[in-house]
């Protein structure tokens, strides 16, 4: 398998390039017919790419659209999707906050809209270097929300994304999230696939008459969002979105599945990836660039002795709780490593309380441990992870937790203050 | 000019259908009715918060028989530049069809429009979106029950502003001309054959038109319903309410408003605004300095005309 993966990527072109890069190639690939967007650091560079294609001709009879602001990305884009088109666009932190109102609005709207974020901290203090807090304050608005944890996965997601969000069955807008700077500015090997491969691995683009379920059409006149009566449909509408929450977990798995077999790269279930999770004791999940140098981690370790592991969240939305139901019964300790906040939450981070919830009434009696690390960019190291392994394995073999822990959360990584 | 003959014909043929919710003597449903008229069926019309948003009837009700979309109360100008995009998207990808021959509007109230939304009007007029956008002004937040926007005209009352508003009224149709717009025009919903006119051609012109009317509101103003077309009408004669269009840069006063460049054709202010409960607080001291604001606005305008005239 692994070898003929290798004769696959041999035979393609690859680009040493940016993860911002890689999202632009990705909407490229998919054809995506009304880009609208707004600069805002650490974004940028995926807009200007997108300009570069569109002035040189390499994307005939797509739309640019340049706004002025996120709220205004967001309704263009909406209204370009209600019309039947693919859209796209990327944004960061403030940007996406600034946003939020029309991020409601294109989930209850139902409209297959993909975005990427380039994650960064919310301000103030101004900060624009990685930090998951922007995306995942978007937890409640019925948008999917997936992280890539390398550069040919941020180009690979978004493709993935645009069969996810446009399969009849689901028809519900997605972020793709990746680490401000830590990916969005590091050049790493990308595959760019053929386009006719792309074509083939997506679904067309929409016809004439635009989405089944919406449309903007003076044949057939139809009124989107009008009021209703609380003894209206409005429960049931956002029952449909929970429950297409649900629906889209099979989904994920199967256009996962569809592209390992399309492209040769596979990416776990699609929901999470686990590594070296078959034998290992203890465990930290993470999500973003830190889960793939957490495999680094867990290979030093286990040269060291230690049986260790480690799993990937690749989606946030919709929460996979049945893997992770299955990957807490299979270790003593599970980290939780979270590079965002929850002010107030159970935990000091949003994962490891939606981990805990998740577990309730599983019967696991592993010990979770919630981290919290590297907000706004700190750099969180290979060593500080390896460390992070051996503060769980101290808590599996004496059942010490940290010293430092901070009402029930390990804050890794803080200056010594007086 | 518009014929009474043709009129007529023009009046037979609805698209914001009977049963809809508007209150009696409602000026939107004119100014709607109107507008629709003469851009016909190959319309998709976006309206953020508004009384148009409920006015169209509550779902699965819906008044309108062309593509209708509501909007958030910031967004109607941007969500119509993606409408327009994605139909001139497809007029690319599927010639010869209907795509080709959309007209993307914006239908909202003076606060989506001088307030929340002038951001994202502005971007439109700016970037040239081929939309029409057309505010319809009662002059206040009246679907939120009566509170004051930057549109509510110097001493109204208002339930924000309970002794009359302090500042005066935000001359929008100037700030979107100043963009360099392609069309720009104002109506009064007392002039129905006047806003048809100024539709028809706002459609036939490819960029960012911009369509301001006068539209009264029985419940806001403190009038008859009965009144809501006789209100607006002495807004016109008193030159309160000026009917023009900016074509290309160039200012021409509408049928109605050029004689009253001789200010002895203007009816005096204080009809207008006597017949008006949100006027009933105006001292003769404010009423006698609106005269003159008025009074000098245009005389402002003759010399901004002959000026133009002078550089033709």
């Amino acid at each position: 398998m692994v070898e003929a993966q290798q004769d696959i990527i041999q035979k393609k072109e690859t680009k040493i390039i940016k993860g911002n890069i890689a999202a632009a190639y990705a909407a490229k690939s998919a054809r995506v017919q009304v880009i609208s967007a707004y600069p805002i650091t650490p974004q940028t560079t995926v807009v200007e790419k997108l300009s570069e294609f569109a002035d040189k001709g390499e994307m005939p009879g797509t739309q640019y659209l340049k706004m002025e602001s996120e709220h205004s990305v967001m309704a263009s884009i909406i209204g370009a999707s209600t019309a039947g088109t693919r859209t796209f666009t990327a944004t960061s932190g403030q940007g996406l906050f600034y946003m939020y109102e029309m991020v409601h609005w294109a989930a209850g709207a139902r409209l297959p809209i993909v975005t990427t974020i380039s994650s960064r901290g919310p301000a103030p203090p101004w900060n624009i270097w990685a930090d998951f807090t922007d995306v995942i304050s978007c937890r409640d608005t019925g948008w999917m929300i997936s992280f890539a944890s390398g550069h040919q996965e941020i180009y690979d997601d978004i493709l993935m994304s645009y069969k996810i969000c446009e399969d009849h069955d689901i028809l519900l807008p997605k972020f793709v999230a990746y680490g401000g700077f830590t990916l969005s500015h590091t050049s790493k090997p990308v595959i760019i696939e053929e386009q006719e491969d792309v074509d083939e691995f997506l679904p067309p683009l929409p016809d004439e008459k635009g989405w089944p379920h919406i449309f903007l059409d003076p044949e057939r006149p139809m009124m989107h969002g009008n009021l209703i009566m609380p003894s209206g449909f409005y429960n049931e509408f956002r029952l449909k979105i929970h429950f297409t929450h649900t629906l889209a977990k099979q989904k994920i798995k199967d256009v996962s599945t569809e592209f390992e077999k399309k492209f040769g790269r596979s990416y776990g279930n699609g929901l999470v990836e686990e590594y070296k999770m078959e034998d290992a004791e203890i465990a930290v999940l993470n999500y973003g660039e830190l889960a793939m140098q957490m495999e680094d981690a867990v290979d030093d370790l286990r040269n060291e002795g230690y049986k260790v592991g480690c799993v990937k969240l690749r989606y946030f939305r919709p929460f996979p709780t049945e893997e992770i139901r299955q990957i807490a019964k299979k270790v003593k300790v599970l980290g939780v490593a979270d590079r965002a906040t929850a002010f107030g939450s159970p935990t000091g981070g949003p994962v490891s309380s939606e981990v805990l919830a998740a577990l309730y009434g599983s019967g696991t009696s592993t010990i979770i441990l919630p981290i919290v690390m590297g907000l706004g960019g700190r750099e969180v190291g290979l060593e500080q992870q390896k460390n992070q392994l051996k503060v769980l394995n101290h808590l599996n073999e004496t059942g010490e937790f940290p010293k430092d822990m901070i009402e029930g959360t390990f804050w890794d990584g803080l200056l010594e203050v007086d | 000019m518009v014929s009474i003959k043709e009129a007529l014909e023009i009046g037979q043929e609805e698209f914001f259908l009977a049963g809809n919710s508007t209150c009696a003597g409602c000026g939107l449903e004119i100014a709607l009715r109107w507008a629709m008229k003469a851009l016909g069926p190959n319309t998709a019309l976006v309206t953020p918060a508004s009384c148009l948003n409920v006015v169209v009837g509550l779902w699965p009700k819906t008044a309108p028989n062309f593509p209708f979309m509501n909007m958030a109360f910031a967004a109607a100008a941007a969500a119509a530049t993606g409408v327009s995009a994605a139909f001139e998207v497809k007029a690319h990808r599927f010639p010869g069809k209907v795509w080709e021959k959309m007209t993307t509007l914006v239908f909202a109230g003076d606060g989506g429009t001088t307030d929340i939304g002038i951001q994202g009007l502005s971007g439109a007029a700016e970037r040239n979106s081929n939309i029409i956008y057309c505010c319809y002004d009662n002059e206040a937040y009246m679907n939120t029950g009566i509170q004051r926007s930057s549109s509510t005209p110097h001493g109204a009352i208002t339930t924000t502003t309970t002794l009359g508003k302090e500042r005066y009224k935000k001359n929008l149709p100037r700030i979107m001309a100043a963009h360099d717009l392609p069309y720009v025009a104002t109506c009064s919903v007392s002039e129905p054959l006047d806003i048809y006119e100024k539709f028809k051609k706002a459609k036939s012109i490819e960029g960012c038109k911009y369509i301001h009317i006068l539209a009264s509101c029985p419940p806001g103003w403190g009038i008859a319903s009965e009144e809501s077309v006789e209100i607006p009408r002495l807004a016109v004669k008193t030159g309160s309410w000026i009917l023009y269009e900016i074509e290309n840069g160039v200012l021409k006063l509408s049928k109605k408003s050029k004689p009253l460049l001789d200010p002895s054709k203007r009816a005096p202010l204080i009809d207008y605004l006597s017949r008006q409960k949100r006027f009933s607080k105006l001292s003769e001291k404010t009423l006698i300095e609106l005269q003159e604001r008025l009074d000098l606005e245009w005389s402002k305008l003759a010399d901004e005309l002959s000026c133009q005239e002078h550089n033709q």
